[in-house]
């Protein structure tokens, strides 16, 4: 059972996206760069250049190294591509949201948590 | 696992009855209150799903504002504002805060956003033209954000819950197929045997209580018949003796007949009394 301690101090959110989207979401006031000495950014942008790797250690960075993140946000389309990971990803904290971009509108029947709840009322 | 075979092992006594009572009598509450529990939180699984549902609707539509909006800072700006922004960007001024909502006995995380003052990382953001857009973005991507923990706080929850309820029922299965059952064959088993005892112990009180009986009625009869020889003897002996005397009295035919009268008149009427005793 999640503890008291694993989340009181979950402050941050987390961003992995497009351009756009991480830009309105720091814009939001999201962003955060923790102290000089290994800043570390709460957010990554991925375009077409970025590889997959990539991603999949900065998810894995932000869900499970960084104890400051209270949820996660990833664009759906960069959701598709570690889907493996972020439905495995089964913990509570911290939550994984997947936002849809501007490009890619959100398709409900590929988040994780949506199938989730799809497969528990069998439908 | 056979019906009769699956019970606890224990020694069929009194004692490990009473336990294996109060064993099931615990069992029953706890089963009924696991199942209530389980009731109250699906109650709630269910609603919160629906919640899920309804909020990723929205945030659909808010991202869509949220996107047009920063489409129009583009545009006003003139240029791509993206790298400016990922530069600036310092301490986050939208954080988060959590706090537990309690449903029959399970912690349940909210999160709640919160502003805090005083740090403004885009202070210098659009201000050379399209500063009103940004400022209109900055507050859509605001809303946006707060739709998204919303939709957070939900996730956790259902997540949370799901598994809650997972061990709650499979808790519920467990009493009602497993432990409950088992209690009651162990109850039966230990009656049966309780049962079985008790007979054996019947058949052996009346064993013994048969058996004083049994010597006491041949006694009885092997006493009676003593007495009856004893008195047949008796009376035959007597009637021998009367019959002697009188055949003696008859060859004398002598003097002293009225002392032989006195005397057989009476043992005259008792040989007869006896007689027809013997008659009888």
């Amino acid at each position: 059972m999640t503890s008291q301690a694993d989340y009181k101090d979950r402050q941050f959110l987390a961003v992995i996206g497009d351009e756009d989207s991480v830009t309105g979401l720091l814009l939001a006031g999201i962003g955060h760069v923790t102290a000089p000495p290994d800043s570390q950014k709460n957010f990554l942008v991925v375009d077409g250049k970025t590889d997959t790797a990539t991603i999949e250690e900065a998810f894995e960075r932000f869900t499970t190294e960084r104890k400051d993140i209270g949820i996660v946000l990833i664009n759906q389309h960069i959701a598709d591509r570690i889907r493996h990971r972020v439905d495995t990803y089964t913990a509570a904290f911290p939550a994984v949201l997947e936002i849809p971009s501007k490009d890619h509108p959100y398709d409900p029947e590929k988040d994780s948590v949506l199938r989730r709840v799809r497969r528990l009322f069998g439908e | 696992m056979s019906g009769a075979a699956d019970r606890e092992a224990v020694f069929p006594t009194r004692q490990s009855l009473g336990l294996m009572k109060a064993k099931l009598k615990g069992a029953e509450t706890g089963h009924s209150l696991l199942k209530r529990k389980s009731e109250a939180l699906t109650k709630r699984f269910r609603e919160i799903t629906r919640r899920i549902d309804e909020a990723k609707r929205k945030m659909g539509r808010v991202m869509q504002i949220a996107s047009l909006s920063l489409a129009e800072v583009t545009y006003a700006v003139g240029g791509n504002i993206g790298f400016q922004i990922q530069e600036s960007a310092r301490s986050a001024r939208f954080r988060l805060r959590t706090k537990q909502e309690n449903v029959s006995g399970v912690l349940l995380p909210a999160f709640e956003s919160y502003l805090t003052e005083g740090n403004n990382d885009f202070a210098m953001t659009g201000l050379g033209k399209g500063g009103q857009q940004v400022q209109r973005c900055r507050e859509t991507y605001a809303r946006a954000v707060e739709a998204l923990v919303e939709l957070a706080s939900l996730q956790t929850a259902f997540v949370i819950l799901d598994e809650v309820i997972k061990v709650v029922n499979r808790r519920v299965n467990a009493i009602e197929h497993v432990i409950i059952p088992r209690t009651e064959n162990t109850i039966k088993y230990i009656n049966s045997e309780l049962d079985e005892l008790d007979r054996e112990e019947f058949y052996r009180l009346k064993k013994v209580s048969v058996y004083p009986w049994k010597l006491r009625h041949a006694a009885h009869t092997a006493q009676v018949a003593n007495k009856k020889q004893r008195d047949n003897a008796a009376m035959d002996a007597e009637m021998k003796a009367k019959r002697e005397a009188k055949a003696a009295l008859e060859l004398e035919n002598g003097a002293p007949e009225e002392v032989a009268d006195a005397t057989a008149g009476p043992t005259d009427l008792l040989a007869a009394e006896e007689d027809e005793d013997v008659i009888f």
